[in-house]
């Protein structure tokens, strides 16, 4: 045994540096150090001081000092803060329902056989990849209010119009606008995971469906569906949670316009946080996200993933 | 943002350069008058730097001749200077950034009441502006307003964005005006004669840091209301600005539509494609037209015209700029290099060819430079002449500070007007909306 030819070799006890090594406790210690290192430093420290922010009436180029829930309060009684909210819940209701709608479609069509497959694989992510900001500014300009593209082609080229559509600048425009640019740019995500997904069913099952004369229909309520259950909950969390704190596009886009009509929490709280000084308050509607977050990751986890069959518990 | 693509801007550049190169000549600077003052002896530090912020150009030559001028900066004084240019929205916020972490750009060249924020971690000015002052004619009063708390100067106003009416002459004509009616109702009856030959006019709705706040703040001022009263209690609930308010809703039916989502650029666009005939905006649409490259555009500028904003039951102007104020952080390790530059920027070599290529974009915080001879270079330069000196300040009728600061980057003004305008509420309300988050920030 190496440890007791250590002994003997060195003529003593063994070496404290080894043995301290050897000490389970210790080693599980600096293993974790630098991932929870990281974590602790990136994530728990900025987040700990925004939920403390929150409790104070902290200002840019000021200290603050503990008010309780007097943030709280004034949000309470604040219009555009409850409109934020409910923007916000829409955006991600709406918004996540389109991407996986289309995501699924999306994912069920490139499982085929498909000529050029890989190559379609790849530009369906796109969207994705390319920064989210050029994306933005580039849907910028085509709901401009003169000068879109869409607009344009509705009313000078087809004629099916005869006033460019102010997309931005209607309330409601601006929202469905905004959610449109969101499903366009997250469909990929949730393609390609749900195409991951798709492509661990095995065949057999659709071949045993088959000869038991199931329709596409059914094989998709009984096959497809059930068996990408899992994968679906992890991806509808993931996409709640980016669509939830989704800042870049509506801040490039619409910057919480008109008139606050297309503020989400996140933006407001960047509104309120940096520009107008109020570091309390923009960290209290930040902090006021948590609770829905906490609760659509909980949601999704444990409506959509926990079948006992999947767990391979008992056959279904 | 795209405000002109790059093209455009290579072109607009090239152009302001010849334009330039024309216009700044030796005879021209002997213009402003300049009182006998010694240089203030404030050594430089040994090995100094400088990192200077300040907003984007709106104007090409604005950029470029800030740039000449640092660069005659450090090869008269060997002191380089690094000069970072910031979009409009992000100005604010990455000032509050570096007052807050406590290190970033030596100068920066803020937005109006920023200064106020961060009174404490500012470097003292008073005997930069003592010399400035006594130098050049003395400060206008707008302008020792925004950069003096208690009468200790916290900044150096470097100059002030103002928006004057920009129209299409013949259009106006058409509509049966020789020129911007200086009453409210005949302003009203010119748009909506304009709107009805096809030309409507087209005011920024949106968070336009420059544009929005310029002509609502003018709106409300003009009937009588404010944000504050001189004790800075909060007033703006009143009959003045519900009258203000349903004035505005009448003006912005006669507004080409999309205008509640449009920032700092779009009228620029606009008037330049001839969307609009009529808007509010500061010389950069004249300063595009006449400089552009397409010869069209350039027939464009011929009929372009500037006015000032019609005057309101209240009998005087009630205009509103956007000053902007060098401000020198405790932070800084060079604080007589950072003085230095700024002295030497605002000097009549520098400045004033900085003014005449801006073609008047800038207006000038110190008297002598009513003088200079962008003013009389171009008459349609003209009335842009005396924004510092007519402007009204963005706290009216209060003080500047914290309070007025924050209400200003909440947009509150604009927002009330644009909710009545757009009919997201009605005046009383939006009015009434105003004054809560108003007092939000002036109560704590």
């Amino acid at each position: 045994m190496a440890a007791g030819s250590e002994r003997v070799a060195w003529g003593g006890g063994t070496h404290w540096l080894a043995r301290l090594f050897d000490y389970k406790p210790f080693l599980i210690f600096i293993c974790l150090l630098p991932a929870v290192g990281l974590l602790v430093v990136f994530l728990t420290y900025p987040l700990g001081l925004g939920i403390w922010l929150a409790f104070t009436d902290t200002r840019i180029g000021r200290g603050g000092e503990f008010v309780g829930l007097f943030n709280y309060e004034l949000l309470f009684s604040d219009r555009i803060f409850w409109m934020s909210v409910g923007n916000t819940i829409l955006y991600t209701v709406v918004a996540t329902a389109g991407k996986f709608a289309l995501g699924l479609w999306l994912a069920l069509l490139l499982n085929r056989q498909l000529p050029f497959k890989s190559f379609l694989r790849a530009i369906i992510l796109v969207p994705w990849i390319v920064p989210t900001v050029l994306s933005a500014i580039a849907f910028w300009w085509i709901y401009d209010a003169q000068f879109s593209v869409i607009s344009y082609v509705l009313v000078d080229v087809l004629g099916w119009r005869d006033s460019y559509i102010n997309f931005l600048g209607d309330a409601w425009n601006a929202r469905w606008s905004l959610i449109a640019a969101n499903i366009w740019r997250g469909i990929p995500f949730v393609a390609i995971s749900l195409l991951a997904g798709l492509q661990t069913i095995s065949p057999s099952l659709y071949e045993a469906a088959l000869l038991d004369g199931a329709t596409a229909w059914q094989r998709f309520r009984y096959i497809t569906f059930p068996m990408i259950l899992p994968i679906l909950a992890v991806v509808l969390t993931f996409s709640v949670l980016f669509t939830f704190t989704d800042f870049q596009l509506v801040y490039a886009i619409t910057r919480g316009g008109p008139v606050n009509a297309t503020h989400l929490m996140a933006t407001l709280a960047f509104q309120r946080a940096i520009p107008g000084g109020q570091l309390g308050e923009g960290s209290a509607i930040a902090v006021a996200m948590i609770p829905f977050l906490v609760f659509a990751t909980v949601f999704s986890y444990f409506a959509l993933a926990r079948r006992k069959w999947q767990q391979g518990e008992s056959n279904a | 943002m795209p405000r002109l693509t790059r093209r455009d801007t290579v072109k607009l550049g090239l152009g302001a350069l010849a334009a330039g190169s024309m216009l700044s000549t030796g005879a021209l600077r002997a213009a402003v008058p300049v009182k006998d003052v010694p240089v203030p002896d404030w050594p430089i530090e040994e090995g100094a730097k400088l990192r200077v912020l300040r907003p984007s150009k709106f104007v090409s030559a604005d950029e470029v001749w800030f740039r000449k001028n640092t660069e005659k900066f450090t090869e008269a004084t060997g002191v380089p200077v690094k000069l970072e240019f910031e979009s409009w929205e992000d100005l604010r916020p990455k000032t509050a950034v570096a007052a807050n972490v406590g290190s970033g750009p030596d100068v920066i060249v803020g937005w109006s009441d920023d200064p106020f924020q961060y009174v404490d971690k500012l470097q003292d000015m008073g005997d930069l502006a003592a010399y400035l002052g006594e130098k050049y004619g003395g400060w206008w009063p707008l302008a020792e307003r925004y950069a003096t708390k208690d009468g200790k100067w916290i900044s150096i106003p470097y100059g002030a964005a103002g928006g004057r009416i920009v129209y299409r002459k013949s259009w106006v004509e058409e509509a049966g005006y020789s020129g911007i009616p200086q009453d409210l109702d005949g302003f009203l009856d010119l748009c909506r004669k304009l709107k009805k030959a096809g030309h409507p006019p087209g005011f920024a709705l949106g968070n336009a840091v420059g544009d929005a706040n310029a002509w609502t703040h003018w709106l409300v001022w003009a009937h009588g209301g404010a944000m504050v009263d001189e004790n800075d209690r909060v007033i703006i609930n009143s009959k003045e600005t519900i009258e203000a308010l349903k004035y505005g809703k009448a003006l912005y039916e006669t507004f080409i539509p999309g205008t509640e989502s449009w920032l700092d650029a779009n009228n620029n666009k606009a008037f330049l494609s001839e969307q609009i005939g009529l808007t509010d905006n500061g010389i950069s649409i004249y300063f595009a037209a006449k400089n552009s490259d397409d010869p069209k555009v350039r027939a464009l500028a011929d009929d372009i015209y500037h006015a000032a904003k019609p005057i309101g039951p209240v009998g005087f102007p009630t205009e509103r700029c956007l000053v902007v104020n060098a401000m020198v952080f405790n932070y800084a390790p060079y604080p007589n290099a950072a003085k230095h530059y700024i002295r030497f920027m605002m000097e009549k070599e520098q400045y004033d060819p900085f003014l005449i290529n801006c073609i008047g974009y800038w207006n000038h915080p110190l008297k002598a430079y009513d003088e200079s001879e962008v003013w009389t270079s171009d008459p349609k330069v003209t009335p842009y002449k005396h924004i510092m000196k007519d402007s009204l300040w963005d706290a009216y009728k209060g003080t500047l500070g914290p309070a007025s600061q924050a209400v200003l980057a909440d947009f509150v003004m604009v927002q009330m007007v644009a909710a009545a305008c757009i009919g997201q509420a009605t005046p009383e309300e939006a009015a009434a909306e105003a004054e809560r988050r108003a007092l939000r920030y002036y109560k704590s």
